[in-house]
């Protein structure tokens, strides 16, 4: 593409840092080189601040999308640390390193095949798994406070709907299969578990199997078509007088009066 | 120890003067008075970025020339193509596929999936990662009618009513008729639905719904979505192909107007790709990082209106995409919780809002868009706001008043995860107040569908926050990441049906970009943007006076 070097104007502003004239400034590290940054700013606007655009290395800036995942130690300290770079304070002698990639094992799978022992597919799909050295590294790497090394003992030992629960509040960084002595990628074979588990583990809800069957009949057109065809002032009506189902209701037992448009 | 700073702490000390007889108030049911429907009427006009007519004009090209947006927006549409069409070659196809996905959040995902099950190949390209979106953020849940007591027809009524009926009956119709398979695919893909031992889905009412129809995965129900049909997409990576940093920058069209396909531009080589395409879905989410108005926002790095700016040069028309929803209180500190969202439970239980003398200044349960309006001007007109350290103005939310009125460890209990949030960072919120202003949350409008996600270009489909008239011009929580799915799936099976038939045009033109930036041109306008934005700019300005190129 011609990058001619006429610099286009900027539109987007309202999340840059606009510290006051007495904000107090500490010193970091960004991949060993030093930045003079106000206090209080989160890694990611640090590294902004000190003149950074994110490519990679950044998502959703609210500490869901695992893309952020961040090394760091202090000067003077030998501890390494982890943390996401949207949820991490930047601290003083802070020196970051971020880790936008890391390469994981991941084999495809179809779960409709999936019948069988959830166990063995596991065994099959993620034998690295069995070989976990239980360091306990990966717990103490996890910026979502997940005991890492738990949820892969549930999965060896074939409670997958411990490792289900367990493993729920991955944001999937990657920053623990970066430090695994036995190369396993834990937050793939959470996902698989996770969602194996869902799918075979989990009840099926048949009350929900029984509105598909009506949806797929076409019960509702009928009626939907009226309501969306009729004039805005009867709707209108029929929307103020539709009736609230109780908060403390227990569900699939409360009805409304009308039962005509259920 | 606590996690304001100083000088905040000393603020703080005037709230707590006033709380004590605040709460004595409160006990009796004395409250500030609530706005008369004039001066709601009066406060919005004045203060509120949709109705403020500063900071909103009518855009002068293109299809929707003369309707009023926010400038941001209007400035944006006005704005010439990144990529100068000179130096495309389009005589060879880099990649050539069914069907082109732009924009691999849930609706995005949801389409590729619905097409390859209809035997089509599919390509992705994406802006970030596969899945870093606004899907993965929400928290709250996804709404479907699928309880005894409950039916689509309830759903539908909510929907229109709570959009103030400004909503195409069609797609709330599409909507809520599809509201059960969409929930019905996601618990068959293995989503890790909270359900009771017997398999019922658990419900919960949401703002403005008369039944209870709120299913959720704990309280990331967007993440575990997201993940999910992520996780099934790449196990048919065989057929769905996902090109990551790699944004599409301009529609491409044949010579009879229809679209076949996009230049794609590798944000990491800053190549361009030319992708040849038999049906195209532009998926590309909301605007929150457009900062309207200089707003935080809780949307995701990438929400810069790419895919509306791309299909308005096409020809494709817009709607309601003047109408924004702010919350009124967005936390704006600390640093890392800006833009996060505090429910409007917590002035339900009874926090009040406050300036920095301590002292009340409107009514804390108004309707969101007047609340937010209160806040603006108490902060901007009557400059009663507090400073943050980063230079951020809003309001406290005073929480402690929560434990006062109804007993010590309420707030933990009724608010367990704002507690955790602020706590982290050392501000207990049920001792000491939340910084709050309102912050940019939802596009309501966008490119114009009907209920099979077709735009009114040929081969040209869209679907999610990206398009408008499903919540016309309010959306209730829990119906956004149903839209996703639910247009992104018809989206996906229409462009089968529609790749097996069409008749493809032979010659890939970018003439219609050409002849937008003449139009532009035309009218005098020259505003130095060159857009899709792709990225939100947050250098600070005291690195860019230094930076060479
Ligand atoms: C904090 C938060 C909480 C929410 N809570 C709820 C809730 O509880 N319930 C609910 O129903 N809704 C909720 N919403 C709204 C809902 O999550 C979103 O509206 C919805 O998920 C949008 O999905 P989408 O697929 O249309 O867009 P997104 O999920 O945003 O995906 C768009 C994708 O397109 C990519 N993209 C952008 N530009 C380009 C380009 N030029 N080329 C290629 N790719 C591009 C983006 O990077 C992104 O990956 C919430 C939103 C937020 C932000
Ligand atoms: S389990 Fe691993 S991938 Fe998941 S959040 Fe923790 S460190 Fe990140
Ligand atoms: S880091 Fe690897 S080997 Fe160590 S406990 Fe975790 S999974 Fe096991
Ligand atoms: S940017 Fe998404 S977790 Fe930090």
């Amino acid at each position: 593409m011609a990058d001619d070097c006429k610099k286009a104007k900027t539109l987007a502003t309202g999340d840059r840092t606009i510290p006051p004239p007495d904000a107090k400034m500490i010193t970091i590290y960004i991949m060993g080189r030093e930045y003079q940054v106000p206090e209080t700013l989160t890694i990611m606007k640090a590294i902004e601040y000190a003149g950074y655009s994110y490519t990679r290395g950044c998502g959703c800036r609210g500490g869901i999308c695992g893309a952020c995942g961040t090394f760091y130690r202090f000067l003077g300290d030998y501890r390494l640390r982890s943390g996401l770079a949207c949820q991490t304070v930047a601290e003083e002698n802070m020196v970051i390193m971020q880790l936008p990639f890391f390469p994981a094992n991941r084999p495809g799978y179809d779960l409709e095949q999936m019948t069988g022992d959830a166990h063995e597919e596991l065994r099959r799909l993620y034998p690295e798994v069995f070989k976990c050295v239980g360091c306990g590294t990966c717990t103490r790497t996890c910026p979502m406070d997940i005991d890492v090394m738990d949820y892969i003992a549930l999965m060896k030992r074939g409670d997958l709907k411990g490792a289900a629960h367990k493993s729920f509040d991955c944001v999937m960084c990657g920053l623990c299969a970066s430090r695994c002595p036995a190369q396993i990628s834990q937050f793939n074979a959470a996902m698989f578990v996770r969602r194996i588990y869902g799918k075979n583990g989990l009840p099926v809800a048949g009350h929900l199997a029984k509105r598909v069957e009506e949806v797929k009949a076409g019960k509702y057109e009928s009626m939907l078509k009226e309501v969306s065809s009729m004039n805005p002032e009867d709707v209108k009506k029929l929307y103020v007088e539709r009736e609230r189902e109780p908060d403390m209701a227990e569900a699939g037992k409360w009805m409304p009066k009308d039962t005509s448009k259920l | 120890m606590s996690g304001y700073t100083p000088a905040l702490m000393e603020l703080i000390k005037k709230v707590e003067a006033t709380r004590p007889a605040r709460v004595e108030k409160a006990r009796k049911g004395e409250h500030f008075p609530a706005l008369t429907m004039e001066q709601r009427q009066e406060w919005l006009r004045q203060y509120h970025p949709d109705y403020k007519n500063d900071g909103r004009r009518a855009v002068e090209v293109g299809v929707n020339k003369g309707t009023v947006y926010p400038e941001e927006v209007s400035t944006l549409l006005e704005s010439k193509s990144r990529l100068n069409t000179k130096c495309v070659d389009l005589s060879k196809a880099d990649y050539e596929t069914d069907l082109l996905v732009i924009g691999a959040g849930g609706a995005g995902t949801a389409a590729a999936l619905a097409a390859q099950e209809q035997g089509l190949k599919v390509l992705i390209s994406t802006k970030l990662r596969h899945g870093d979106s606004n899907t993965v953020m929400a928290e709250g849940g996804i709404q479907g009618a699928d309880q005894e007591g409950d039916s689509p027809y309830f759903h539908y009524l909510d929907v229109i009513g709570g959009g103030h009926f400004s909503n195409q009956p069609g797609l709330v119709a599409a909507l809520t008729n599809d509201a059960p398979l969409i929930i019905h695919w996601l618990e068959s893909l293995g989503m890790m639905f909270d359900k009771k031992p017997d398999g019922r889905m658990l419900v919960r009412h949401g703002g403005g719904t008369s039944r209870k129809r709120m299913h959720s995965a704990g309280d990331m129900t967007g993440a575990e979505i997201m993940r999910v049909v992520r996780d099934e997409a790449r196990n048919r990576a065989n057929d769905i192909k996902v090109l990551e940093f790699t944004p599409a920058v301009e529609l491409i069209l044949d010579e009879k107007g229809s679209c076949a396909g996009a230049v794609l531009y590798n944000l990491e080589t800053k190549e361009y790709y030319v992708v040849k395409a038999k049906s195209v879905l532009i998926a590309t989410g909301g605007f929150g990082r457009l900062h309207i108005q200089g707003f935080p926002t809780t949307n995701h790095y990438g929400a810069t209106a790419d895919g509306v700016v791309m299909a308005y040069r096409a020809g494709v028309s817009l709607q309601d995409l003047d109408s924004t929803q702010y919350h009124p209180t967005g936390a704006i500190y600390p640093e890392q919780n800006v833009g996060l969202l505090i429910t409007e439970k917590v002035r339900g239980l009874g926090a009040q809002l406050l300036n920095t003398e301590g002292e009340q200044f409107c009514f804390p349960l108004e309707p969101r868009d007047v609340e937010s309006a209160c806040v603006i001007r108490e902060c901007m007109d009557i400059g009663k706001g507090i400073l943050t350290p980063t230079g951020r103005h809003g309001v406290w939310l005073d929480s402690p008043m929560i434990d006062m009125i109804h007993g010590e460890g309420t707030v933990r209990k009724e608010l367990p995860a704002k507690y955790i949030q602020f706590k982290r960072y050392d501000i207990d919120i049920s001792k000491v107040p939340m910084l709050i202003y309102p912050t940019l949350h939802y596009q309501n409008g966008g490119i114009l569908i009907n209920e099979w996600s077709e735009t009114t270009v040929k081969g040209l489909y869209s679907a999610g926050e990206v398009a408008g008239g499903v919540h016309g011009r309010n959306r209730l929580m829990g119906n956004s990441l149903l839209d996703v799915l639910v247009f992104g799936r018809r989206a996906g099976l229409k462009a089968a049906e529609y790749v097996k038939t069409a008749k493809l045009g032979s010659k890939l033109s970018l003439s219609h970009v050409e002849k937008f930036n003449k139009e532009i041109d035309k009218a005098g306008i020259d505003n130095g943007i060159e857009s899709p934005l792709l990225l939100p700019d947050y250098a600070p300005e005291h690195v860019k006076a230094r930076q060479i190129s």
